[in-house]
């Protein structure tokens, strides 16, 4: 067992320097100055070179790299051109709302969808099953921006059950803030679970055509029981290396939604970011993100061995 | 008064009809022995009884089991019946377990299921139950996973499961096909003691009529879903009144007419394998220490001539496909040499190889899953072709597919099929046809009949025999089964825990083995003979 955790912990890390590297490297090879940015287009060559200067960028390459990872290491990430408060601080507020629209959204999507794919699994061929899939391509078609906007007409102008846009801050209360996340976080959710509702389903169905299936059925369990005890833990394995993966989506899918909702979240920052050129900040976000991703995939990795015993060798 | 009772029973799937007017009974602490062919409806017969049927399946006529009316059971009944009252056992034990629950879960699940038991109790019976079966505590805790276990192994779990609540009916369906004779032996002990100790009613199904006779009181002989001969065991296999009944003796001690074998010993060997070891990366146990190597195969040495038969006899895990991997040239070896015509083959590249891999051709055991589904018989078969020198053109390549498949007794028209459009014999006969199309010296076959029913198996030994005569191809025959050896070697070697421990002549290590592995083997090894023999000798 920890033989195989220490491996995936050493893939984890060489995975993260290789990505920090690749965005380290495309944010140099991009065009466009920050320092000529920051002073305008009437800054004298002579101005721009001493503020290049001042911001380190005329030191050899290896040397900013390891300048930024050391800063990233230390939650330095610098600070914004554009709102010139630390890029820190910027994340943090905006982190806010983001973690916990991500975390709402994998979570709704998980808990649609492998209800669906086992109802729909356990009547494979028959008409719910049908039905649910049918659902299922439609969530994997529509685009999420989309969705948002028939949500956003359905539950806020029509309903007026939730607001249409905007965050009014935790400070205001966990209720009013909750309230304002739930359309983005279904939004987010739907073309998710959508697609794990139907990887849920074939996998639960190989899974049914196994000998230890019949082999439980042999025991006297009724067919529930076989499905809840014995098929769902081994489909689980499929399931969670697409929730892996996903959340990858999930987390580009963020910087549409924010948009479309007004959320102040990290997917809106970045957005911003890219149009103003601050780059020091899409840096930082992107590092942000890239961490999240390989977080999320290393937890998948070490759910496997809880789920899988052959995975965690010999005790 | 019969446990089980089965009258009249048809079975249709869909518009297929599988069974016809089915009759079989099984009454306390007897042993019926449901015999057939694959496809003649034993494991249907099987599902009927736990109502375990796909569910396209429609069955009519009267099952009864205990005075309960099976056909007529909700499923609630048959739920409390299953696993409590009847149990079943599997053919294929590697698959029967759960991979992500203990044994002792997997064990404990039906018992606290049926009982209402505590978790503490049932996991207690559970471990009397493993105990039972011959997995002990020190060895085999409830915590095991099945991954962790072998084979033979697995299968007493399964048993354990089933037998757990001594259920008045076991159903084993081909409970030993997948194992070795000296584990079949041992599991078939393990069932026999069950059904003495708990007068418990057992239906046992097999294809294998030797295994049958050695542990049925009565037999039913199942043939298209229809019951040609039915009673006592030793009576109707002795008397063999039914010309069915007789096929199938006669197929499964079967022994191909062949000419006195080539002359041995003379001239050049056409393999030689000299010392070969093969080591594989043992577990780690520590991430400083290196892992000691595991050895499958362990100094051995052999050498067969041109157009002799050799067979490679062991238990499973005892290196002989390992063995057999390298004489291919498939897997590489830690130490020694192998010498194929005089050329040594062993640390070649691809390349070099081209020759001898033209000479020497391979028949796997499965049928099934030896060819691509989506190809046809002509592409299939043309295989091997692509060693030859010289590429044939599209004329000639079907000529030599027209051949190879004349030779094993398939017609030209059967070049444009599909696998799935022959059944398991005949894709037997495919695979032998794409070994030979080459011309090879030497066909490698590993467990080649092991798959197949006794008829069909009688007609494929038949073929090698003709191809050994005809075509003068030398054959090393890997099995565990020592009635294919007998049938078809010249020469035997025995193979136990990676080393050859003996070797000679067929007839003198079958009947006269003198090292402990081959006095298990033949000891293990179910003998139709031998069980008439002892049945007539018990009843008197």
């Amino acid at each position: 067992m920890t033989a195989y955790l220490l491996k995936r912990l050493v893939i984890a890390i060489a995975t993260l320097i290789l990505a920090s590297m690749v965005v380290f490297a495309v944010l140099e090879i991009l065009p466009g100055d920050p320092a000529r940015l920051m002073l305008g287009l009437n800054a004298s060559a002579d101005q721009v070179e001493l503020l290049r200067d001042q911001m380190g960028l005329n030191a050899p390459l290896v040397l900013r790299y390891l300048h930024w990872v050391g800063g990233l290491l230390s939650l330095d990430f610098g600070r914004s051109y554009t709102y010139s408060v630390p890029v820190i601080d910027l994340v943090r507020e905006r982190m806010a709302v983001s973690l916990p629209l991500a975390l709402i959204a994998l979570a709704l999507s998980t808990v649609i969808a492998i209800p669906v794919g086992l109802y729909s699994a356990s009547r494979r061929g028959r008409a719910g099953d049908t039905i649910a899939m049918g659902a299922a391509q439609l969530g994997v078609a529509v685009p999420n921006f989309w969705f948002a906007l028939m949500l956003i007409y359905l539950f806020a102008v029509w309903l007026r059950l939730v607001p249409a846009g905007g965050f009014p801050g935790w400070s205001a209360g966990v209720w009013p803030a909750l309230k304002s996340l739930l359309l983005p976080a279904v939004a987010l959710a739907l073309p998710q679970a959508a697609i794990l509702a139907r990887v849920a389903r074939s996998a639960l169905i190989e899974v049914l055509n196994e000998d230890y299936i019949r082999t439980a059925r042999a025991k006297g369990l009724p067919y529930r029981a076989v499905l809840w005890r014995h098929a769902l833990r081994n489909a689980m394995i499929p399931v969670l290396t697409i929730l892996g993966l996903q959340f990858a989506f999930l987390i580009a899918g963020t910087i549409i939604i924010e948009n479309v909702f007004y959320l102040p979240g990290l997917g809106r920052l970045v957005f911003q970011a890219i149009t103003q050129r601050d780059l020091i900040v899409v840096e930082s976000i992107v590092m942000l993100l890239v961490v999240a991703v390989i977080a999320v995939n290393l937890v998948v990795d070490v759910s496997y061995a809880f789920v899988d015993p052959r995975l965690r060798g010999r005790q | 008064m019969s446990l089980l009772e089965i009258e009249n029973l048809s079975l249709t799937i869909g518009d297929t009809p599988i069974l016809k007017g089915v009759e079989l009974s099984v009454a306390p602490g007897e042993v019926m022995g449901l015999v057939g062919e694959s496809g003649s409806g034993k494991s249907m017969t099987a599902l009927t009884v736990m109502q375990l049927l796909p569910h396209a399946a429609r069955a009519s006529g009267r099952v009864s089991f205990d005075g309960i009316d099976i056909l007529a059971a909700t499923e609630d009944q048959m739920c409390a019946l299953r696993g409590d009252d009847i149990g079943m056992v599997f053919q294929e034990p590697m698959t029967a377990l759960n991979p992500v629950k203990t044994i002792g879960e997997q064990v404990a699940e039906g018992i606290r299921w049926h009982t209402k038991a505590s978790r503490a109790e049932a996991e207690d019976r559970a471990r009397k139950m493993l105990d039972r079966v011959g997995l002990p505590e020190a060895k085999f805790p409830l915590s095991r996973y099945p991954h962790e276990l072998s084979g033979g192994q697995r299968q007493r779990v399964v048993i354990a499961i089933a037998c757990a609540l001594k259920p008045k009916l076991l159903i084993a369906d081909e409970p030993t096909t997948a194992l070795d004779v000296v584990l079949q032996a041992q599991i078939l002990d393990l069932l026999r003691g069950l059904v003495s100790e708990n007068r418990m009613g057992l239906l046992l199904i097999s294809h294998d009529l030797a295994v049958v006779t050695e542990m049925a009181d009565r037999i039913t002989i199942l043939r298209h879903g229809e019951v040609m001969e039915a009673g006592d065991t030793a009576r109707t296999l002795s008397e063999q009144l039914h010309p069915y009944t007789r096929q199938l003796a006669l197929a499964s001690m079967h022994v191909p007419a062949r000419a006195k074998a080539h002359s041995t010993g003379q001239g050049k060997p056409l393999l030689e394998v000299e010392g070969v070891t093969r080591d594989y990366p043992g577990r780690r146990t520590s991430l400083f220490k290196p892992a000691p190597p595991i050895r499958a195969v362990d100094d051995v040495s052999l050498s067969l001539a041109p157009g002799q038969s050799v067979a490679l006899v062991g238990r499973s895990g005892c290196g002989k496909s390992t063995l057999a991997r390298m004489i291919l040239a498939l897997d590489k070896s830690t130490s020694g040499t192998i010498r194929f015509r005089g050329e040594t083959i062993t640390g070649r590249s691809e390349a070099e190889l081209k020759p001898a891999r033209r000479d020497m051709q391979v028949v796997f055991q499965d049928p099934y899953g030896s060819f691509d589904p989506r190809q046809k018989v002509e592409k299939l078969v043309a295989e091997p072709l692509h060693v030859l020198e010289k590429k044939p053109t599209s004329a000639e390549r079907r000529e030599m597919v027209a051949h190879a498949l004349h030779e094993v007794g398939l017609g030209v028209s059967d070049m444009d099929k599909y696998p799935h459009e022959f059944s398991g014999g005949q894709r037997q006969r495919l695979s032998i046809a794409r070994a030979i199309i080459t011309r090879p010296k030497l066909v490698v076959a590993d467990e080649p009949v092991s798959a197949l029913d006794v008829s069909i198996r009688a007609q494929i030994l038949d073929l090698f025999a003709e191809l050994n005569q005809k075509l003068g191809i030398a054959y090393l025959f890997i099995t565990h089964d020592l009635t294919v050896a007998r049938a078809i070697a010249d020469e035997v070697l025995v193979m136990h825990d990676g080393r050859i421990v003996e070797r000679g002549k067929t007839g003198d290590v079958l009947d006269h083995p003198q090292s402990e592995a081959a006095k298990a083997l033949v000891a293990a090894a179910p003998d139709l003979h031998r069980a008439i023999a002892r049945r007539m000798q018990e009843q008197g």
